[in-house]
């Protein structure tokens, strides 16, 4: 463990009847940064994610969180927003935030500060008296946002953060998270819509079948992922004499080393006009598509 | 982490406690009792006045009967034939025709009663009467006694229940009043078990469909939320309960001075075995009199009982409840396992109106009153009618055991049930949840 590393992950494994969930899942997260646990459904996320919460205990393994063994203690420190969204439809919205709020261990004068706060800045505050089933969906989606940081978390975990959020309340969110990481947070998205966040993440761990696949920083994983690919343009010829070239212009990946590199830039040379040649920068999705089909292969 | 299940029972107490539903509900219901009460007395008093007078062509042929008219009753003695008479009937200008054809004292037979709709009981029962005594008396006479002395002898009776109670108090009863109590408080307590497990039941659905489980299960033990739900849904249960005892008291007082008995509120609450001697000798005739009977009853005790069972009986079911909650994703889902829990509820329901009020003391009853999952309701059953010491402390016993089992057996279901999205839910699931080991 570095000294950064707010989370850190060690040897997890956890069964259900009938099947593993997470096998042997070690990795860290950096303190105040953006995370991304991704994977598809049923990769062992929201296990994973419960282990953290304390809602399930592993079967072995640990969790530190700033270096200590999760306890009732951290229960605190973290903020927990479920993929589902979900509030007291009969009550009332101030109440509702208090009550999340000193569930997590805030002082009922502490919460009702922050509470004012918090629906400010949302500009929600003359909806604090009305129940949650007066509120229109974009508005109860900001209040329980609200609910999941008002004890000002050291790490928020958002469980498909962006999923149920109509576009103006997920810029809001994405604007939310973005505050909260200068002021030090730190935020793990969880997701299986992979694009949705690579913009947003610094580091980022891979789950597929139960296992982690993948881990790094977004650019290291990248560049290791971009060597030995490269993206080809080209206008091929419409015929043997070489004299026209097609108008809509052709792409190819290129895999290899530097000779079969070449040989394959010598190759589309005689096919037509090439355009360009450049390495590949893949993206998130096609990193992850490539390791769980090597996954696949090695079992 | 115990001040987390206080907000939790906090939350649960004042977001219920505020609904408009509830103050109606409590509100209304102890006004319902009352004005029932009022309006039976009601009519009691103005029967005379308003039914309409019936009237009885008697054909006697040994004109030797005289029925004196009574209440609704009017005897007419017109003299005219049998068949006249029918025809009298038949047109609607008479209520019924009683036949006394010449009789043979020893053998009295042959008398009968023609009418176009048939008599209520009470009729036949008070003719038989009034004939068999004009027969005896006429025999009487015939023997030599003199009508003086049969008139002397002539001595009105009412039969008075008393139970003697272990404490050594003789506590009057009346059996109406008793199968009213039996009734009313049995109804109550299931309506109160049923209702108030079944809010158990939807909460526990609310959480799990909105996800709000996995952010409260985030903060503390199932268990523990478990508990506060319960604890905090039966707080709200003895607040109306509570209320309803205050109001129907307060009322029923006003009702009571209204009819002319004076009884004070505080004096009702702590009527202890109010012996009949300490009742006003002159408040025992008129529409008051109908109320006696009520003023003897030990409320306190039929009162701490039924709270007994209430919270037995209310913490065993609403356990149960919670599980089913926990194990399912919607209402719908729930129907199969509501129904075999209530099976027990309903049984009781039956047992009480078939066995325990009409025979307290017999062995269908003193089972149903023992047994954890009927005694709540058998047992508030049997209550007015005085329990034995020994009966009710090992009924006591068994539901307090009864309340624990359930609550392990629920704990392990919902514990797992909370989590669980998505995934058919059967009674073979349920068992492979109980038997995980953790």
């Amino acid at each position: 463990m570095t000294s950064d590393t707010l989370l850190d992950i060690q040897h997890l494994h956890k069964g259900y009847q009938g099947h593993q969930a997470l096998q042997d899942v070690s990795f860290q997260v950096p303190e105040g940064t953006v995370f991304g646990l991704l994977g598809p459904n049923g990769a062992g996320k929201t296990t994973l994610i419960r282990i953290i919460n304390q809602i399930i205990t592993a079967d072995s393994g640990r969790v530190l969180l700033e270096g200590r063994v999760l306890s009732p203690k951290e229960i605190r420190k973290i903020g927990y927003l479920p993929e589902e969204r979900g509030l007291y439809k009969k009550m009332v919205v101030k109440e509702q935030l208090l009550f999340f709020a000193r569930l997590r261990g805030l002082s009922s004068a502490e919460a009702k500060i922050r509470t004012k706060d918090w629906l400010e800045r949302f500009n929600l505050l003359s909806w604090a008296d009305k129940k949650v089933e007066e509120l229109s969906k974009g508005m109860a989606q900001k209040v329980q946002f609200i609910a999941t940081v008002l004890h000002e978390p050291r790490l928020l975990i958002l469980d498909e953060p962006f999923s149920g959020f109509d576009p103006v309340n997920a810029d809001l969110v994405l604007k939310e998270i973005l505050r909260l990481k200068k002021q030090g947070t730190t935020i793990m998205l969880s997701t299986h819509r992979m694009e949705s966040v690579e913009s947003l993440c610094d580091a980022l761990a891979m789950l597929h079948r139960s296992r982690l696949v993948l881990h790094g920083t977004v650019p290291d994983v990248k560049a290791r992922f971009s060597q030995k690919t490269y993206t080809l343009d080209y206008l091929p010829y419409l015929s043997d004499s070489r004299e026209h070239l097609a108008t809509t212009p052709q792409q190819v990946l290129i895999q290899g080393d530097a000779r079969e590199a070449n040989a394959q830039l010598s190759h589309y040379i005689e096919k037509g006009l090439v355009t360009s040649f450049q390495p590949h920068v893949p993206t998130i999705e096609e990193i992850f598509i490539q390791q769980a089909s090597s996954q696949q292969h090695d079992a | 982490m115990m001040h987390k299940v206080a907000l939790l029972i906090q939350r649960e107490y004042t977001t219920r406690v505020r609904k408009k539903s509830f103050l109606l509900a409590t509100l209304i219901t102890p006004l319902l009792f009352p004005a029932i009460m009022g309006g039976i007395l009601w009519l009691a008093v103005s029967e005379g006045e308003r039914s309409s007078l019936r009237i009885i062509e008697v054909v006697d042929e040994q004109d030797f009967f005289f029925l004196e008219s009574m209440e609704q009753y009017a005897f007419s003695y017109g003299k005219i034939s049998l068949d006249e008479a029918k025809e009298l009937v038949r047109k609607g200008e008479r209520f019924g025709l009683l036949h006394i054809p010449p009789l043979d004292m020893e053998r009295p037979r042959g008398i009968s009663f023609y009418s176009e709709v048939s008599p209520p009981l009470s009729f036949t029962s008070m003719i038989e009467a009034s004939l068999k005594r004009r027969i005896e008396d006429t025999k009487l006479q015939n023997s030599g006694v003199d009508p003086g002395i049969l008139q002397a002898v002539r001595t009105p009776v009412s039969l008075e229940t008393i139970t003697l109670a272990s404490s050594g108090d003789e506590v009057a009863g009346d059996a109406r009043v008793q199968y009213g109590i039996g009734f009313v408080s049995g109804i109550l307590i299931y309506l109160f078990i049923f209702l108030y497990s079944n809010q158990i039941m939807q909460g526990v659905i609310e959480e799990k469909s909105s996800r709000i489980m996995e952010v409260l299960v985030a903060t503390m033990r199932p268990f523990q939320l478990m508990l506060g739900k319960i604890i905090g849904i039966a707080a709200v249960g003895l607040t109306q309960f509570g209320i309803w005892v205050l109001l129907i008291s307060l009322l029923s007082s006003l009702l009571w001075s209204f009819f002319g008995i004076r009884m004070p509120q505080a004096e009702l609450l702590e009527a202890q075995g109010l012996a009949a001697d300490s009742i006003d000798p002159a408040l025992s005739e008129g529409p008051a009199r109908l109320l006696m009977p009520l003023l003897q009853v030990d409320y306190a005790y039929i009162l701490s009982i039924f709270l007994f069972y209430f919270l037995g009986g209310y913490l065993l079911y609403g356990a149960l409840f919670a599980a089913i909650g926990a194990a399912v994703d919607t209402p719908a889902d729930a129907q199969q396992f509501v129904l075999p829990v209530t099976i027990p509820l309903l049984v009781a329901y039956m047992g009480l109106f078939l066995f325990v009020l009409q025979d307290p003391n017999s062995s269908t009853s003193f089972y149903l009153s023992v047994f954890p999952l009927t005694s709540p309701i058998a047992m508030v059953g049997r209550a007015a009618y005085g329990i034995p010491f020994w009966e009710l402390l090992l009924s006591m016993s068994l539901l307090i055991l009864g309340f624990i089992g359930s609550t392990w057996v629920a704990a392990k279901i919902y514990k797992i049930g909370i989590l669980a999205h998505g995934a058919k839910v059967n009674f073979k699931v349920l068992w492979s949840w109980l038997k995980r080991e953790d």
